[in-house]
């Protein structure tokens, strides 16, 4: 099968009205980010409290909101939110603002204070078996289970606890027990363990699913590192294709990829996404394929530079870019099955990472075609017009000079 | 070229067998096999669940401390030599950034006897720098050189300590490293992956991680209540009403009532060792430091008979009656078995953290997102991957599956090198496996859209595929070799997630220049060998 044979598209021709396009996403994803105030930080750099809840029914937003506010332990503003992902059902993050660091880990012991007093049942002597960590659980059932005449063995007892806990927190239950009778299902489970289970513990509404606490030390540092090692590595890739290519071609990869983080960002703000450290990952890699991309074509043109020497530049990167037009395409299409995959199905943690992946294979596929390439024509249309107009004396050794540097370029 | 294929073959039939046995090792069964494969294969934090901390040594506790201990010292030199001063103290400081400014302040020397004075500190006090601001008053700063090393000393010793404190939790793997800016490297980053308990990880590293040895004014009791009645509901001046710690031994809770100021504190304890006495019980031998000595002597000397308490944050591991005065070297008896005995010692050593500890960060992933996030994973994972074989199946038919056999082989080698390295696979590691798969992808799509093209020109079915092979080539070094530039500067200058997917990546691309060139190549030689004739090919 094969789907773009000999096709004849007049990419060059039509750059405008993408370079325009592009310009236009460009100011609108910088007017979202100035009329936000600025990008949208996640914890990692904005640093502050944050945790994520998960409820056996819907949330009760207000009340948990009234709570917050009421117990007055907690410094700087609460934030209660709901997630709007359908996988992420009747899961909130609860908020706080970033004090300093000592205020953070009092922050952080209050939150599950406030919790546990409105939802839980702390004075009641039993234990949150959606909350109980493997030795607590442990611990527990020991001696209820001996007195109750089903002794067990250390090893066995640690076996149950095991099993017990997997259970819980493999889906669907992810974490939540709502009724003791779903347990019965694990195995070994008898009913005088059921028994001391039911006298032990009991089952909170809500589980703790992740706490991240980043002091402001920490959350600056990593920003600046993640930014200039990115840098770093953009001037590296700009030295290698330089060196490579001719350094106009460098300067033009750089330039794209720079184009494809900054309307990566702006639909980030448009859409009002989070920036996290896993979507700094994401960035990389999108980085990393635009690059990708455009070095086939940049690839595709010296090649063609030594074979085609009369062809005018602008009508020889057309050939190159349909040359190399069902790759593009095949290439392009089937990462970005991978990552709408990883959209559709991947979960809450990889949303935001899969969310930049498909706005940057989408804008790095198109950038290689019409931004790279149009600002390596530019360039030399720009040097000739400047060689044209120059003294003709001169002129026999400019375009002679002209001629070789094609060639030296396809070196 | 017969012997060159077969070579080719055993290059590649070693390669996979090295990477299978690097991911599954040799499984007896199916149970052996998912935990091989789960020793194998470690997860990150991010998406097994645990707790990730970056603790900040507090240096300038130990800068101070240091300070204080001088002088005290300088203060009991200045008294013999009958040096007059008005007021000597430190004042606290509250950041790392601060420790170099810790700076004892001495008031009133009278002018007559500055040249005793500073005789007396630069002949006992070396390690110092003595700076007049005036006729009479002086500041007292430790030398920069002997600053740098107690900073570093510090960080070490608790780092140590931090390490022998998780060691109790007796995990698998944990990790406990320096960690921050080179040069000021304050920060410990603590990696505790599977932990279902962070508070108790958090516990043990140290709330206070504060090591007393208390003068024990009355109890046991049998519950707090039953104490706080026995006083009337109202303890006396200067004392706490503590827990000991509960033993394996003893049935029932014990509270004590103990005096709030403790004799001697952590700082000042330098080893301790389980041993035996002459009556084969068990029993734990400590040191102390110099200072700590003298003071615990005096204390001893004027208490014999009466208990004293070792606490450990606010819980009493050990209660001990003094028999005799003990200095710098002393024991803790009694106590009823080796684990005891060792487990004491244990505390009495890792108790002594040289300085307090400032959470700048922790993460706790919760076990059941991190099974969330495998389950989602995989599924979306084998999607995507299902997708791209099916698309590459059709579109290149035959030829599809020599690009689906190098995907895999580069994901099998990927995974092999995560095994054999004892890297962990994280979120940010798994990014750089996409991006790899992605240009694993568009390798094979490169060289095939080449064969293709040379078909077209009407060249024969070899030459095509050779003639393709050797002129995708050089655009496939350019494209690795560009991102392989890339990942050294992230690796470089990236921390923690950055390098992870430098390195995931880097891997990845050697990995696939291997299998969609070298591998690809082999299979299409196979498939032509002795089939010169050969006019079409399934692509």
């Amino acid at each position: 099968m094969e789907l773009f044979k000999n096709t004849n598209f007049d990419f060059l021709g039509k750059k405008w009205p993408f370079i325009i396009a592009s310009l236009v996403l460009t100011v609108a994803g910088f007017a979202s980010i100035l009329t936000q105030g600025g990008l949208k930080f996640g914890i990692d750099f904005k640093g502050g409290t944050l945790m994520t809840v998960k409820f056996s029914q819907t949330p009760p937003l207000e009340k948990i909101r009234t709570a917050f506010a009421r117990s007055g332990k907690i410094k700087g503003e609460v934030t209660v939110q709901s997630f709007t992902d359908p996988q992420t059902q009747n899961e909130i993050e609860i908020g706080t603002e970033l004090v300093n660091e000592k205020q953070l880990a009092a922050n952080r012991l209050a939150m599950e204070e406030v919790l546990a007093a409105t939802f839980a049942q702390p004075g009641s002597g039993k234990l949150d078996l959606n909350a109980a960590s493997k030795d607590a659980l442990a611990g527990r059932l020991r001696d209820p289970l001996a007195r109750s005449g089903v002794p067990m063995a250390e090893p066995q007892l640690q076996k149950l606890v095991l099993d017990l806990l997997n259970f819980r927190d493999t889906p669907p239950r992810s974490g939540l027990i709502t009724d003791f009778n779903q347990l019965s299902s694990v195995p070994g489970v008898n009913s005088g363990i059921m028994s001391a289970l039911q006298q032990e513990c009991y089952l909170a509404p809500y589980t703790v699913k992740k706490t991240e606490m980043v002091g402001p030390k920490v959350g600056a540092e990593l920003r600046n590192k993640a930014v200039l090692a990115t840098l770093y590595a953009l001037a590296g890739m700009l030295a290698y294709i330089a060196f490579r290519f001719e350094w106009i071609y460098g300067v033009a990869a750089v330039i794209a990829v720079f184009h494809d983080t900054l309307i990566t960002l702006g639909l980030f703000s448009i859409f009002h996404e989070e920036i996290s450290m896993t979507v700094i990952a994401a960035l990389l890699t999108l980085v990393g394929y635009s690059m990708n991309d455009t070095i086939v074509i940049f690839d595709r043109i010296r090649e063609n530079l030594k074979i085609m020497r009369r062809e005018p530049l602008e009508s020889l990167m057309n050939k190159s870019v349909n040359q190399t037009l069902s790759r593009t395409i095949m290439t392009s299409g089937l990462t970005f099955l991978t990552v709408i995959a990883l959209f559709i199905w991947g979960g809450p943690v990889l949303h935001s990472f899969s969310f930049a992946l498909v706005c940057g294979i989408i804008v790095g596929t198109y950038s290689s075609v019409f931004i790279a390439s149009p600002i390596v024509l530019f360039w030399h249309n720009y040097t000739d017009g400047r060689k044209r107009t120059a003294p003709v004396l001169a002129t026999a050794a400019r375009t002679d000079a002209a001629r070789k540097s094609p060639s030296k370029a396809a070196k | 070229m017969k012997n060159n294929l077969t070579a080719r073959t055993v290059v590649i039939v070693a390669t996979i067998l090295i990477c299978v046995f690097g991911i599954i090792g040799f499984p007896r069964s199916g149970a052996d096999l998912a935990k091989n494969l789960s020793d194998n294969i470690r997860l990150g934090l991010d998406l097994k669940g645990g707790t990730h901390l970056v603790l900040e040594i507090q240096v300038q506790d130990a800068v101070k401390a240091d300070a204080d201990q001088s002088a005290e010292r300088l203060k009991e030199d200045l008294k013999k030599q009958n040096i007059a001063w008005n007021s000597m103290d430190t004042p606290d400081v509250t950041k790392v950034e601060d420790a170099e400014n810790v700076a004892i302040a001495i008031k009133g020397v009278p002018a007559t006897q500055s040249s005793a004075f500073r005789g007396i500190v630069s002949e006992r006090y070396p390690n110092y720098i003595l700076t007049a601001l005036n006729s009479t008053d002086y500041s007292l700063k430790l030398k920069p050189t002997d600053l740098n090393d107690l900073k570093v000393d510090t960080v070490k010793r608790a780092v140590d300590t931090i390490g022998n404190r998780i060691d109790q939790l007796g995990l698998a793997e944990k990790s406990v490293q320096q960690y921050g800016k080179a040069g000021a490297k304050y920060e410990v980053l603590v990696q505790l992956p599977g932990v279902d308990d962070p508070a108790r990880a958090k516990e043990l590293i140290g709330t206070a991680a504060v090591l007393e040895i208390c003068d024990v004014k009355e109890g046991p009791f049998p519950s707090k209540e039953g104490a706080l009645a026995q006083k009337g509901g109202i303890l006396p001046l200067g004392t706490k009403l503590i827990r000991s710690k509960p033993r394996g031994t003893q049935d029932g809770e014990q509270w004590y009532i103990v005096a709030k100021t403790p004799v001697i504190t952590g700082r000042e304890m330098r080893n301790a060792r389980p041993g035996q006495d002459e009556f084969r019980k068990w029993e734990t031998n400590f040191s102390l430091s110099q200072d700590g000595g003298r003071r615990f002597g005096r204390y001893t000397e004027a208490n014999i008979g009466n208990k004293l308490a070792v606490v450990l944050d606010n819980q009493i591991v050990s209660v001990a009656t003094i028999q005799s005065k003990i200095e710098d070297s002393g024991r803790i008896t009694g106590l009823g078995s080796e684990e005891e005995g060792v487990d004491l010692s244990r505390y009495l050593r890792s108790g002594s953290l040289p300085a307090g500890v400032q959470y700048n960060e922790e993460r706790s992933i919760g076990p059941s997102l991190g099974a969330d996030s495998i389950h989602q994973g995989i599924v979306a994972g084998l999607a995507g991957l299902m997708a791209v074989i099916a698309v590459m199946l059709v579109y290149y038919k035959r030829a599809g599956v020599n690009a689906v056999l190098a995907l895999v082989l580069n994901t099998l080698i990927l995974l092999a090198a995560v095994s054999y390295f004892h890297a962990v696979l994280t979120l940010p590691g798994i990014a750089g496996i996409i991006l790899t798969i992605g240009m694993a992808v568009d390798s094979n799509v490169l060289i095939f859209e080449r064969i293709r093209e040379e078909l077209r020109t009407g060249k024969s079915v070899i030459a095509a595929v050779d003639n393709g092979f050797s002129k995708a080539w050089w655009t496939i070094v350019d494209t690795h070799v560009t991102t392989v530039v890339s990942c050294a500067f992230l690796f470089l200058f990236g921390e923690g997630p950055v390098r992870g997917f430098a390195v995931t990546l880097t891997i990845g691309l050697i990995a696939n220049i291997f299998t969609a060139v070298f591998v690809s190549k082999t299979i299409f030689d196979y498939e032509l060998a002795g089939r010169r004739q050969l006019t079409e090919l399934s692509i």
